[in-house]
């Protein structure tokens, strides 16, 4: 079982510690609901080491991450960050990920844990051609993010980077609390907020000054736990619930990721015809209208028939109500109608609600 | 923490007897466990329940979980407090938390369940 660097920082905050994909993390400390609602009032800090961290350097860089990705590579300057996925032949997931233009010949990709190591072989086995140096730095980094509406008032303190200045989707280089950093403006709970990332081996220094820099906001730890109901009501997609090898980029809501003007990428031909002919599947955000809360793999079913189970499902913290995801059929994912998820040996009440189910107020 | 006068399930509900009648609920390591407490299922108020039958559903953020009658007898009374604000089951497990009272169909039952002491060696052997 791998830990992280800041395992004994979390024991010593009360952590409830879980395994996740081979790793010992932080579920929650002070409980999920406290957690989300300081993200979405306030700030917090996470721990997300677990990260995967994959360089791609070279002459065909830019051509090789084109190659691999839907979206346009090419429209990155040196220090901004894009949404993208690597992709299958069949226009499906091998991952989604962040990549990091870090010049024209150097690419810096963020993978989800679960599948650094796939998605490392899989970069691998598509080089061929391509001049390009790939290196898997997943256990070299650390990873915080900090989040939430007060994350640029409690981070600013603590480096010498212009913060306000960078603008969303942006990254730098430099010390926070004296360590070197690369900062983005990025995350994954639908606040504003940033990710730090770090070679060094004292992650620590900086975890504890955020923390410490945080107290006069009441900014708390956040564990698992309220990462995942604050990316879900946000509609921020999880490899392996929301998106996998079986479903199509398009049927994941994420025609914004596929730039077919850009030229070839692995998957496109798929995805073109599958614009042409129409798809006849899409995910849908759901709300349950009875009690309950959905939960994923609990059936699904449009006029008595199962179609489907539940992707992702969750009570809500921030809006109060048991909200989900799941892939239904064309016809049903209108906005307001109603389908139902099965719950133990009942049928609950749902219907199709506009997604994402929480966005927030930018000023 | 764990009231002497009570008595416990490896499942981590407790019971306290109170004559012919007995209040049921789940201890504090089970809120602990379970974390923010949403809904709570309730049974209908004269449902007959054998030994280890579910007697209700806790659903927290994070988890689902059945809570069983630790003996046999039938509910007199459910918790409606918990249809409003489940998460007294976070607050005050061994108190505003319960969950059902029931009476109960053969005392000594209870007396074969674990005692104070016992479910803390319990609890110590779980978190070794």
């Amino acid at each position: 079982m791998k830990r992280t660097r800041l395992y004994e920082f979390h024991k010593k905050s009360g952590a409830k510690i879980i395994e996740f994909f081979g790793w010992e993390m932080p579920v929650e400390y002070k409980g999920v609901i406290d957690e989300h609602i300081a993200i979405r009032t306030r700030a917090g800090l996470f721990d997300v080491s677990h990260m995967g961290e994959i360089m791609i350097q070279g002459q065909d860089a830019l051509a090789f991450v084109q190659h691999l990705t839907p979206n346009d590579a090419a429209r990155l300057a040196p220090g901004q960050v894009q949404y993208t996925a690597l992709t299958t032949p069949e226009g499906t997931f091998v991952d989604d990920m962040l990549v990091y233009c870090m010049g024209p010949e150097k690419y810096f990709l963020v993978v989800n844990a679960s599948n650094a190591d796939k998605d490392y072989a899989w970069i691998v086995d598509h080089k061929k051609g391509f001049a390009v140096e790939t290196e898997n730095q997943s256990d070299a980094y650390s990873q915080l993010a900090l989040q939430g509406p007060q994350a640029l008032a409690v981070l600013q303190p603590l480096t010498e980077l212009d913060l306000a200045g960078m603008k969303s989707f942006h990254f730098a280089f430099g010390k926070v609390a004296g360590i070197d950093t690369l900062v983005s403006r990025t995350g994954y709970t639908g606040e504003d907020g940033f990710e730090i990332y770090t070679l060094a081996p004292n992650p620590g220094v900086i975890w504890e000054a955020i923390l410490e820099a945080g107290r006069p906001h009441d900014v708390l730890p956040i564990g698992l736990g309220a990462r995942d109901t604050l990316r879900l009501e946000s509609k921020l997609m999880l490899y392996g619930n929301d998106i996998s090898d079986k479903t199509t980029v398009l049927e994941a809501d994420l025609k914004w990721i596929c730039k077919f003007q850009k030229g070839g990428f692995l998957g496109k031909a798929v995805l073109e015809r599958q614009l042409a002919e129409g798809l006849t599947r899409k995910i849908a955000g759901f709300e349950l209208m009875d009690k309950g809360i959905p939960r994923p793999h609990y059936p699904v079913f449009v006029e008595g028939r199962k179609v489907s189970d539940v992707c992702s499902g969750t009570f809500a913290p921030f809006l109060k109500k048991s909200i989900g995801l799941a892939y239904l059929p064309i016809g049903a994912t209108a906005l307001g109608t109603e389908i139902e998820i099965g719950i133990r040996d009942k049928k609950a009440r749902a219907k199709v609600i506009p997604t994402p189910f929480y966005k927030r107020e930018k000023n | 923490m764990y009231p002497n006068d009570f008595r416990y399930t490896k499942e981590h509900e407790w019971i306290k007897v109170e004559g012919d009648e007995a209040v049921v609920g789940v201890t504090d390591f089970a809120q602990k466990q379970l974390g923010d407490i949403i809904y709570v299922e309730l049974p209908e108020v004269g449902k007959v329940l054998e030994v280890r039958q579910a007697v209700g559903v806790i659903e927290s953020v994070k988890s689902v979980s059945d809570v069983y009658s630790p003996v046999a007898g039938e509910v007199i009374a459910v918790n409606e407090e918990l249809n409003k604000t489940a998460d007294l089951i976070n607050k005050d497990p061994h108190g505003k938390g319960w969950i059902v009272r029931m009476r109960i169909k053969d005392k000594a039952a209870v007396d074969a369940l674990m005692t104070v002491s016992d479910y803390e060696k319990y609890l110590e052997g779980l978190e070794a």
